[in-house]
């Protein structure tokens, strides 16, 4: 039992960041959503259940507008389909977590992948504890955050422009402690500029499909020099 | 009606983001052996998508027009200097989130 109070304690640092940048981004759902006529019961059934950021602000724009469920079923595609590759790169470290597993692969976002893709912090002996833990803070920040702006709507204290920030800083850093842990730096600059390329190409609401698409294309490709390099 | 339709959409917009989330692990479930290809995919893409998930973050930015993101790049900058000074995510994070707050509330706001 000891040594899980060292696991709840690291997931529990690991998320606070996410915590920074959740709260004010959940409060803004909760808020939005309750200028559009609809209450805190929907902010709680959509964050409970969706549980994906920037898709539920967008969900707040489909509902308002009435689209057919077609339109949105083909919209949360378009923008959720790089959950895809989350799976892929989880498959393997989320094997073995027993009863834990649909909960982890449900909560899988950006944010938990971000904490979670990478090596586990020192002390960890129980890793499918600690993968859990992260997903269910996360989400626990994400559920009370969106509550509680549809409750007191927008009566927030001081001016929190610039807050949700804090989700881009933790992609950087992410970024620089993956950039910093190995040699081999083309797969994270396949990343940056395929999606530089496609985001000129395609727009910001259309790049991220063609991205990831362009992606794995140039790292097959990269696969094979690699092994032609290894054999010849 | 117009409450049915939006339990219904968001039941839509649930189901279509766990589907995505389940997809790879219902094909590749059980003990068989993970393709070797998928593995590299494993292996290589969090570096990847961490670079495509800041290019989303930033994708809004305009150069063409006021502040020409001006706030994000020295807020990005002060992030990844932070972070290689002293390799700490929250004093990272906390850092470049502050730093962008008052760029673009007190140098760049109004």
């Amino acid at each position: 039992m000891k040594k899980n109070t060292k696991t709840v304690k690291k997931a529990f640092i690991a998320t606070l960041p996410v915590m920074a940048g959740y709260s004010v981004l959940s409060m803004g759902f909760g808020i939005l959503l309750q200028s559009k006529g609809y209450g805190v019961g929907w902010a709680l059934a959509m964050s409970c259940f969706v549980y994906a950021g920037s898709m539920q602000y967008l969900a707040v724009d489909l509902l308002a507008g009435g689209v057919s469920l077609i339109t949105a079923a083909l919209t949360t595609l378009m923008v959720n389909a790089r959950h895809l590759f989350y799976g892929i790169s989880m498959i393997d470290k989320y094997k073995n977590t027993g009863w834990k597993k649909p909960y982890l692969i449900f909560a899988l976002t950006d944010e938990v992948y971000s904490l979670n893709c990478g090596d586990l912090p020192e002390d960890v002996d129980n890793p499918s504890l600690y993968y859990f833990l992260v997903s269910l803070f996360n989400q626990s920040y994400w559920v009370i955050g969106s509550v509680i702006g549809s409750l007191l709507g927008s009566v927030i204290p001081f001016n929190t422009e610039g807050i949700d920030f804090a989700l881009t800083a933790l992609f950087v850093t992410v970024f620089v402690e993956q950039w910093k842990s190995t040699k081999n730096h083309i797969p994270a600059l396949t990343g940056v500029i395929a999606s530089v390329l496609c985001l000129l190409v395609f727009g910001a609401d259309n790049f991220l499909i063609p991205s990831m698409l362009l992606i794995t294309a140039v790292l097959t490709f990269t696969r094979r020099l690699e092994r032609r390099q290894n054999n010849g | 009606m117009d409450n049915i339709h939006s339990a219904l959409m968001i039941g839509v917009i649930a189901l279509v983001t766990v589907l995505l989330r389940f997809l790879p692990f219902l094909i590749f479930r059980g003990n068989k052996k993970t393709p070797e290809f998928i593995t590299y995919l494993g292996k290589v893409l969090p570096f990847a998508i961490m670079g495509m998930l800041v290019v989303y973050c930033l994708k809004n930015i305009s150069f063409v027009s006021a502040p020409f993101g001006i706030p994000e790049i020295i807020a990005v900058a002060v992030v990844v200097l932070l972070h290689l000074w002293k390799r700490n995510t929250l004093v990272s994070i906390i850092g470049g989130t502050a730093c962008y707050m008052v760029l673009v509330q007190l140098v760049f706001g109004g």
